[in-house]
């Protein structure tokens, strides 16, 4: 599923359960076309992030090209994309590695 | 854009604006509709993995069609009251986020990219791109509860740098 490594050898329960437990983020791209108003605004609404919280994070995604915006279980994390995608941002989810 | 005291959103805008949204917004389900795998719509529905087309496999079938089905619904909304003079809390959400969507679909057709200075800008496809870019500017300050769009840069630094007794949000 999420690693492309073997793991077979040895353990494979024990490196499997790992692998489920490490926690996935969720990292939003920087594009020309959402505004920085509509970024800030869409994490305040979406996570409850402080205005101020979501300007760092939307000046994060414009100035170094992308920014973590929340993590944990997988679930989790595709809800969060499902819900970005749904206000247009780009994001997308990986594992913790 | 304005909120009212009763928690809707007050519309102040002319017919032709409003024509030109409903119109726009019919466009843009149609060809969803039509063609949702187009590629101008790849910023619409993008992979949610940045590499690993597995997981991007996985979460698609995942999503199946409701990511559609909820852009399309806002589109919907949208069209049907682009004539109204008040909106709902969850009409406006869906206007700003059908704007965006006609903005993400025109903007990768017409290839707009982060440093297109006003010379590149004066032809009819982006001068309407501008007037969206900017009519969702407004609908955005109104939902943020921030009028003031002439707030300058050192006021949000100052932001910055009250977070730790700040206690919005």
């Amino acid at each position: 599923m999420a690693s492309a490594a073997p793991v077979e050898v040895g353990e494979p329960g024990t490196s499997q359960v790992t692998d489920l437990a490490r926690p996935w983020k969720v990292l939003v791209w920087n594009d020309p076309i959402n505004l920085m108003s509509y970024v800030t605004f869409v994490l305040q609404k979406l996570f409850g992030y402080s205005k101020a919280k979501a300007h760092r994070l939307m000046m994060d995604v414009h100035t170094k090209g992308k920014a973590v915006v929340s993590s944990g279980p997988r679930e989790r994390a595709e809800v969060d994309v499902f819900r970005l995608h749904e206000h247009g941002l780009w994001a997308t989810m990986e594992q913790d590695s | 854009m304005s909120r009212t005291a009763a928690g809707t959103y007050e519309v102040r805008l002319d017919a032709e604006s409003r024509q030109v949204l409903a119109e726009l917004t019919t466009q843009l389900r149609n060809a969803i509709l039509a063609d949702r795998a187009d590629a101008a719509f790849r910023r619409l529905f993008p992979p949610a993995h940045a590499t690993d087309e597995a997981t991007a496999a996985e979460y698609r079938e995942l999503v199946g069609t409701d990511l559609e089905h909820s852009k399309l619904a806002a589109l919907e909304t949208l069209a049907k009251t682009a004539t109204s003079s008040e909106l709902t809390a969850e009409e406006t959400d869906a206007w700003v986020r059908a704007l965006n969507d006609v903005r993400l679909w025109m903007g990768t057709m017409l290839d707009v990219g982060e440093d297109d200075g006003p010379e590149e800008l004066d032809d009819p496809p982006h001068m309407l791109y501008q007037v969206l870019t900017w009519l969702q500017d407004v609908i955005v300050g109104a939902l943020s509860g921030d009028e003031d769009l002439e707030r300058g840069d050192e006021e949000e630094d100052a932001d910055e740098l009250r977070e730790g007794d700040d206690g919005t949000g």
